[in-house]
């Protein structure tokens, strides 16, 4: 089946519905997705989205700006940072008005609390800056988005999975999607397409994300020609559930939680003397592993405690519910009278698409746009999180350039023809299906993704080597020899899903190899992205941008310059 | 330890009618039910068919029936049941089965959209936000739990005999707009729902609260709506 929009946008998240929501007063648009729109992993987002709006204590975008930079130990482009946080009053009261029912302040207002790496007067202090909705924030803007579009008449095409995207003549031109409920294949021609499918963490065996986060977006684009930037930036939240890896949020230590060790003592004082448990992510989670290595991980296991039990019923069940609820039904813990064991689960990509503010994809590093494509959200890397991104600018990123994306889009379509369609595009994939399905293959898909996560966890994730990542490289390489050889057991039309797990998988194993590759290319330690072998910062050689661009043979990794404008690099001590 | 699990299984384009298929399942006490169905789906058998996404009952994809009674398949674990590692998984009741584990829930959204689950208000808004009260948003909050995973609907016993009704899911989306401050259509809205396939429909029976994932007191939520129109109605 054959449809035309202006715009096509994949992923119904939060960046792809709030581009929707712009792009629709204009121009015809069309949300794929392929998971029903409410239960994309937008939703799973808890503690808050920042913005300086003062609400609680003194506080200004200024700040805001610094801590994003400081918290992306200077790699993020300093140009987007100040966009981004400029604009988010702007963005929280707009989710106000749309009817966000955020948590109030005493008068009122929008409430705020104190989050990870976000400070006062460059540093001094932690500073309430997350707005939320108790610790649901994401679900209910995901709700209040999804039910904006509905109101607007938006299409959405629901459990509809994208195979590859077209491009003709260095311009994108629409995308061919698999209907799962029919198998049938349908092709989109638009002129703009938009990628917001969020993150990749099902690459690695203990995560957070969703089973849906595996980088469909970033494969697609990677394979069309456009390069993957700072893809080795992988954020390890530091509180994930022991074992289980699902997420406590970030807010149980806003809200006062504090971590401890072994014997008992609150090791983040040590290592983070001013803002102490609220340092931002890559130095908690690194800080964790550093304790269980000193054997005061709690029974000698290597996880370490999270502690709210002195915060009292009325916060943790006003401010802290759902968390609270996760603690109570996966390990069996009550959090309001004992602590919770956690330790760091795979949580974000910093890395992405590589895109401007506008949400245009770029081929290279002078700035050449990919006509047609964009990107916004945690698939996108516009760079505002740079080497670690702090906690509440996700939401934050996703909103801002989602709106700005959708903005330019609107500009953009009014300026292009309908692209020519073709039956080719769809042949092609239906082809593929039908290799996948009756080819001579021998490999299943279970076994392989298996190995991949086991790999990437223990090579690839917080702390890594020269050693570890070639291991880990060749690894990945020889598992994507095995994926050529993938052979599905069910040849059904309706609602396949081991169809979805073999394309997921190929996604998932091109990214793991993008992101050891620039593992191995940055010999210097920034972010989340700790090399043992290198564990200085290395300003002088790698305060660049990793780009890693698809070839026929193996993938070519270049560079491109940091914008910085107001901060100049310093020595990151929190 | 060896799990037996027991199947709902169709396929509209090879099965006549539905069957049951047996699966034994290596778990341990802390597997989830999804971990449980995972292990089936990756390691014996690519073809069963069910939804999941977050795997910790948020994004409201797993809702299944689970030894008779309406569950997350990610937010119960094997040592949650009492059934001697024997388990029955069977599709969510009242909507049409399209394959398997996994249901047509189209009906189900038709009436969630049917309440205008929107903010209504045409005033044009402060510079900054509008102001509410904590107590206000601590009232209708409960709903926000919400998480559409239609395990409420799906197990109502009114749904069941009347395909017309709203359902509880849709009416705690209206009581949410009915008790926003912000919201200017109260009266609309309360006009909409208030017959016998709107809020009256509901007889206060429990279901939805029994079975609601997320512990929203679903049944004292729709029975505030009816308050306030009683109130209404007494010119109050």
């Amino acid at each position: 089946m054959e449809h035309q929009y202006d715009a096509i946008i994949i992923g119904a998240g939060l960046a792809g519905m709030r581009a929707a929501i712009e792009i629709s007063q204009d121009a015809d648009v069309a949300l794929l997705s392929k998971v029903f729109a409410t239960r994309s992993h937008s939703g799973a987002a808890q503690g808050g989205i920042g913005a300086a709006l003062a609400n609680e204590e003194d506080d200004n975008w200024e700040w805001h700006m610094f801590d994003t930079v400081k918290g992306s130990d200077y790699l993020g482009d300093q140009d987007a940072i100040e966009t981004m946080a400029k604009d988010a009053p702007r963005t929280v009261y707009e989710l106000e008005h749309l009817g966000v029912p955020f948590n109030r302040t005493a008068e009122g207002k929008i409430a705020q609390r104190a989050f990870g790496g976000h400070t006062s007067n460059f540093g001094k202090a932690p500073v309430k800056r997350a707005c939320f909705a108790a610790d649901r924030t994401g679900r209910v803007i995901l709700d209040t988005l999804w039910e904006q579009c509905l109101q607007r008449g938006i299409k959405f095409f629901d459990e509809f999975q994208v195979l590859s995207l077209i491009v003709d003549n260095d311009r994108c031109c629409g995308a061919v999607a698999y209907e799962l409920a029919t198998g049938q294949l349908h092709t989109f021609y638009s002129k703009a397409v938009l990628l917001a499918t969020g993150g990749a963490g099902k690459i690695f065996k203990t995560t957070s994300n969703a089973f849906a986060s595996t980088g469909d977006g970033m494969a697609l684009a990677y394979q069309a020609g456009a390069p993957l930037e700072d893809m080795e930036f992988v954020q390890f939240h530091p509180t994930g559930i022991y074992k289980l890896g699902i997420l406590i949020s970030e807010a149980a230590r806003g809200e006062g939680g504090i971590l401890r060790n072994s014997k008992g003592e609150r090791f983040m004082e040590r290592y983070a003397p001013v803002i102490k448990d609220l340092a931002p992510r890559d130095m908690v989670s690194r800080c964790i592993l550093e304790e269980v290595r000193a054997g005061r991980g709690i029974d000698g296991k290597d996880y370490v405690h999270l502690d709210m039990t002195h915060l009292g019923e009325k916060v943790i069940n006003s401010k802290l519910a759902e968390i609270t609820g996760f603690a109570r039904t996966y390990a069996g813990v009550d959090a309001t009278k004992e602590p919770i064991p956690v330790q760091p689960t795979c949580h974000y990509m910093m890395g992405g698409i590589a895109s401007d503010v506008d949400g245009r994809v770029i081929r290279d590093g002078n700035g050449t746009v990919f006509t047609g494509l964009f990107a916004a959200g945690e698939c996108a890397c516009v760079s505002v999180h740079g080497a670690n991104r702090l906690g509440c600018n996700s939401l934050l990123d996703t909103l801002v350039f989602g709106r700005r994306t959708g903005m330019e889009i609107r500009r953009f379509v009014q300026t292009v023809e309908m692209p020519q369609g073709s039956p080719e595009y769809a042949e092609k994939a239906a082809a593929r299906i039908s290799d996948l399905m009756h080819g001579k293959g021998t490999e299943t898909c279970g076994s392989i993704m298996a190995q991949m996560q086991e790999i990437m966890m223990e090579k690839a994730s917080v702390f890594r080597t020269d050693a570890g990542l070639s291991e880990a490289l060749e690894n990945i390489r020889k598992l994507q020899q095995r994926y050529r050889n993938v052979r599905l057991q069910d040849k059904g039309s309706c609602f396949n899903r081991d169809l979805l797990d073999a394309i997921e998988l190929g996604h998932m194993l091109d990214l793991a190899e993008v992101i050891a590759m620039g593992a191995l290319y940055r010999r210097e330690s920034r972010g989340a992205h700790f090399r043992e072998d290198f564990p200085a910062r290395n300003d002088q050689q790698f305060l660049v941008h990793t780009l890693v661009r698809y070839t026929d043979d193996v993938p070519q990794v270049f560079e491109k310059p940091v914008t910085i404008t107001r901060f100049q690099p310093q020595e990151r001590k929190y | 330890m060896k799990c037996t699990f027991i199947i709902y299984r169709f396929d509209p384009a090879v099965d006549k009618e539905s069957r049951y298929q047996e699966y034994s399942v290596e778990a341990a006490p802390t597997d989830k039910i999804l971990d449980c169905l995972n292990k089936i789906r990756w390691e014996q058998d690519p073809t069963l068919a069910y939804r999941y996404s977050c795997a910790h009952g948020i994004c409201g994809s797993d809702a299944l029936v689970i030894n008779s009674r309406v569950e997350l398949a990610c937010q119960k674990l094997v040592r949650d049941f009492k059934t001697g590692h024997n388990f029955v998984i069977e599709p969510l009741p009242f909507f049409n089965v399209l394959k398997d584990l996994v249901v047509d829930l189209r009906p189900f959204f038709e009436k969630h959209r049917s309440v205008r689950p929107y903010l209504i208000n045409d005033q044009k808004p402060p510079e900054k936000e509008r102001l509410q009260d904590s107590k206000t948003q601590e009232f209708f909050e409960p709903a926000l739990r919400c998480i559409l995973c239609a395990s409420c609907t799906s197990s109502c016993p009114i749904t069941r005999t009347n395909p017309d009704y709203l359902g509880p899911a849709a009416l705690l989306r209206a009581f949410r707009y009915i008790f926003d401050s912000r919201d200017a259509a109260t009266d609309d809205r309360l006009e909409n729902i208030d017959s016998d396939d709107g809020i009256w429909g509901c007889k206060s029976m429990w279901w939805c609260t029994d079975v609601c994932p997320k512990g929203i007191p679903v049944t004292k939520c729709l029975a505030q709506i009816k308050r306030v129109i009683k109130k209404k109605e007494k010119g109050e």
